[in-house]
């Protein structure tokens, strides 16, 4: 594996990236949430690769096995996860109430109807 | 039977600290009847008040306190870890708590529909929850769990705004608050990468050993963008103003007094206790940059609050301009800037607190917080605007209020890191301060309500109690600083006596 | 709706299935892979699952959304009431050692209540977020 370097940073990096792109250039509410879940994701490989030794096996007590990956950084992971399940399902829920009210979940056509209804 | 109570439970008030107001929440939900969930909500949050200043007692005559979770030893066990520092925040968060929540029956009556309340109690519960977590806790994950529990409940509470606007500033709260949370959880992983640890006083250890190089350098960027974001610090303040304006009125008064407090905590508690950087001398220009914000954001928030035709769309600017100042005071890195900084985390949950009850008062009798529905409000609702007029005044930080002591300290600080100009500054935006206020005080004595304005009366007396406990308490806290600016000083010289 | 046979008739053999599936990945948990993370959401997908075959109102009947409610807040009542036994029996908070008077059935006990606190909760959370949404703008037809 050392031929490749530190490639999974590289990986961490661009979905970082990606993510961050779509939150910032989509328009639409939805894909503005899935950005923000890729956004996430990559942090969670961030750490999920950060707990990996080489040669390692999964952290489980076994005759014949010495080295074990470092398993904390996976538990924060399922925490970290369980957060992000908990935005999304938030963000939907609020997602689907701006439909309701706006009938639409363009940013852009909401900050018009806003614009009219509220000159501020 | 009290004093064998008392031996069992003694030891561990701050895990009750942040387990009640949890079981609390869930007994809410199950309780469901809205003034039950309420009296249970008022119950728990009173008892944390009791509980946080029992805290602050033990760790003002003991000193520090620290509590292993489940039995595990530190570093390896989760920390909860109380010094001067945090004990203050907590008892200024929790003393918010009880008290918005005295007012919360009678204002959100008429915003939240009342199958609605006993949710809404819980998940009032919850953001409590998650402030006192974040708080207090000595583990550096935690406080990413603690601080994302928080989020999403102020999310939900937000997005309860009686207009349809209250959904989208939500949602870019979210969209801008989640960002900002990944920020803090990566710069976490970074520094548990280099330091092998999550406890905050072992990883600084560790950093110490370490020295600074380019990953720890990549962390304190992305802890300092991420808190950045919750604090609402100048450039990314874009969230705060729409969600403070269209947030149910006793929403807003809670979230402005506590969210970026505690933000503010966590930035203070990294820079000062884990990195132990020396601001002012270290190479990265943390300490410049973080003035260089903190003082745009005193006057680009004072100028634009200027402008603003809904009152609490100005209290909210107002509000960037107030967390530059404490940026500022931190930025300072002595000890009398630092003390200013707490001591306006202090000052300014008292007195926002008290200033977004009052809205919430009006809004209640006049059904809008605009500059005109403030017309004769001075005749038609004396209490409610008289202590408007108060909470002003500690605004602009006149003496004798509680906004005097913490610019006062600031001033000092400034001149003690000879830097005259940043305390002319300081003072200049006091100005501007008293213009915005100014105008809706001429607007409440001096400008007679519409010919066909119908009878309106005081606010009730719930609402009115708690809008005066935290005015008085500008006034009281503004003579007698021994609580607030005698322990913010005492934590300040600590936290400088850290730093190496 | 639409009736499909065979779905139906597999999804009845399955489902009681997957729902044992989740009760053993719950009370394994302490000695093997699992606990109540998995387990609440195999359970809730049995549910989900159940909801898509036989409809909302049907499911509903079965699962009401109060008692639903009730169970996410029992969870964590249940998770949080352990860690406070823990205090009233003289340990720390969630210190399981102090549960039994023998420590390691203490830590049993401890982690076989925690993790069912989890696993009901997230079972309920599951549900009640597949029964808001998909009970969303149904009234209006």
């Amino acid at each position: 594996m050392i031929e490749w370097g530190l490639y999974n940073y590289w990986v961490v990096i661009f979905l970082m990236m990606t993510g961050l792109y779509v939150v910032i250039s989509r328009g639409n509410l939805i894909k503005k949430i899935i950005g923000l879940n890729i956004f996430q994701v990559s942090v969670i490989m961030f750490y999920v690769s950060m707990g990996k030794v080489r040669g390692g096996t999964a952290p489980i007590d076994a005759p014949g096995f010495e080295i074990y990956s470092n398993p904390l950084p996976h538990v924060l992971m399922l925490t970290a996860i369980v957060v992000g399940v908990a935005t999304t399902a938030l963000a939907l829920a609020i997602v689907v109430r701006i439909g309701e009210e706006y009938g639409t979940i363009e940013e852009d056509k909401i900050r018009e109807i806003e614009a009219e209804e509220h000159p501020n | 039977m009290i004093d064998a109570l008392w031996n069992l439970i003694g030891d561990d008030l701050p895990a009750l600290q942040i387990a009640m107001p949890l079981l609390t929440a869930t007994v809410c939900v199950i309780v469901r009847r809205p003034m039950l969930a309420w009296a249970v909500a008022m119950f728990n949050a009173w008892g944390a008040v009791v509980n946080a200043s029992i805290l602050l007692y033990r760790v003002w005559t003991r000193g520090t306190i620290s509590y292993v979770e489940g039995g595990w030893p530190v570093p390896w066990g989760i920390e909860l870890r109380i010094d001067l520092l945090n004990a203050l925040v907590l008892l200024v968060v929790t003393s918010i708590c009880a008290v918005v929540l005295v007012a919360v029956p009678r204002s959100i009556a008429n915003e939240i529909p009342r199958e609605k309340h006993y949710l809404f109690y819980a998940t009032y519960l919850l953001c409590m929850t998650g402030l006192a977590g974040m708080t207090i806790t000595g583990d550096a994950f935690n406080i990413f769990v603690f601080l994302e529990i928080s989020s999403l409940s102020s999310y939900a509470l937000i997005s309860q705004g009686r207009t349809s606007r209250a959904l989208t500033s939500a949602i870019q709260y979210l969209i801008m608050g989640t960002l900002g949370g990944t920020f803090i959880l990566l710069g976490i992983g970074m520094l548990y990468m280099m330091t092998g640890t999550l406890n905050l006083v072992d990883m600084a250890d560790q950093l110490a050993l370490l020295g600074v190089n380019r990953t720890v350098l990549v962390a304190m960027a992305c802890l300092g963008v991420g808190i950045g974001i919750k604090l609402a610090v100048f450039p990314l303040h874009t969230w705060l103003p729409n969600a403070y304006t269209y947030a149910p009125a006793v929403v807003t008064a809670f979230l402005a007094a506590t969210a970026t407090k505690v933000a503010y905590y966590v930035l203070v508690r990294f820079a000062f206790s884990v990195f132990r950087i020396n601001l002012t001398l270290d190479g990265t220009h943390g300490g410049a940059l973080l003035m260089t914000l903190g003082i745009a954001g005193m006057f680009a928030g004072s100028l634009v609050a200027i402008f603003q035709d809904n009152i609490k769309r100005m209290l909210a600017y107002s509000s960037v301009a107030q967390i530059g100042y404490m940026v500022v005071g931190l930025s300072l890195a002595n000890e009398h800037g630092l003390t200013g900084g707490l001591v306006h985390v202090f000052n300014h949950a008292v007195t926002k607190c008290g200033l977004f009850l009052v809205l919430a008062c009006v809004v209640l009798r006049m059904n809008s917080t605009r500059l005109s529905a403030f017309a004769g409000l001075g005749r038609r609702m004396p209490f409610t605007f008289a202590a408007f007029v108060l909470g002003g005044l500690s605004l602009i930080g006149v003496p004798l209020t509680v906004g005097f002591v913490s610019k006062w300290y600031l001033v000092l600080g400034a001149l003690d890191a000879g830097l005259w100009p940043v305390a002319v500054l300081i003072l200049l935006s006091s100005v501007l301060a008293l213009i915005y206020i100014w105008r809706v005080v001429e607007v409440g004595y001096f400008t007679a309500p519409p010919e066909d304005a119908d009878e309106v009366a005081e606010a009730p007396l719930s609402m009115l109690v708690s809008t005066w406990i935290l005015i008085g308490g500008t006034l009281v806290f503004g003579v007698w600083t021994s609580l607030s600016a005698g322990v913010a000083s005492a934590a300040a010289r600590m936290l400088i006596g850290g730093v190496s | 709706m639409i009736s499909h046979l065979i779905p139906r008739v597999l999804s009845k053999l399955l489902i009681p299935l997957i729902m044992l599936f989740a009760l053993y990945v719950q009370f394994h948990g302490d000695y093997g892979p699992g606990g109540g993370f998995q387990a609440g959401v195999i359970f809730g997908a049995g549910i989900i699952l159940y909801s898509l075959l036989f409809g909302l109102d049907q499911a509903k009947e079965v699962f009401p959304p109060r008692v639903l409610e009730i169970f996410v807040a029992g969870g964590v009542l249940l998770y949080g009431g352990v860690g406070i036994a823990a205090i009233f029996a003289g340990g720390n908070f969630l210190d399981y050692d102090v549960l039994a008077h023998d420590p390691h059935h203490g830590q049993h006990l401890g982690i076989l209540l925690v993790e069912l606190g989890v696993g009901i909760t997230v079972a309920a959370v599951m549900a009640t977020i597949f029964f808001q949404f998909a009970g969303r703008g149904r009234t209006d037809d």
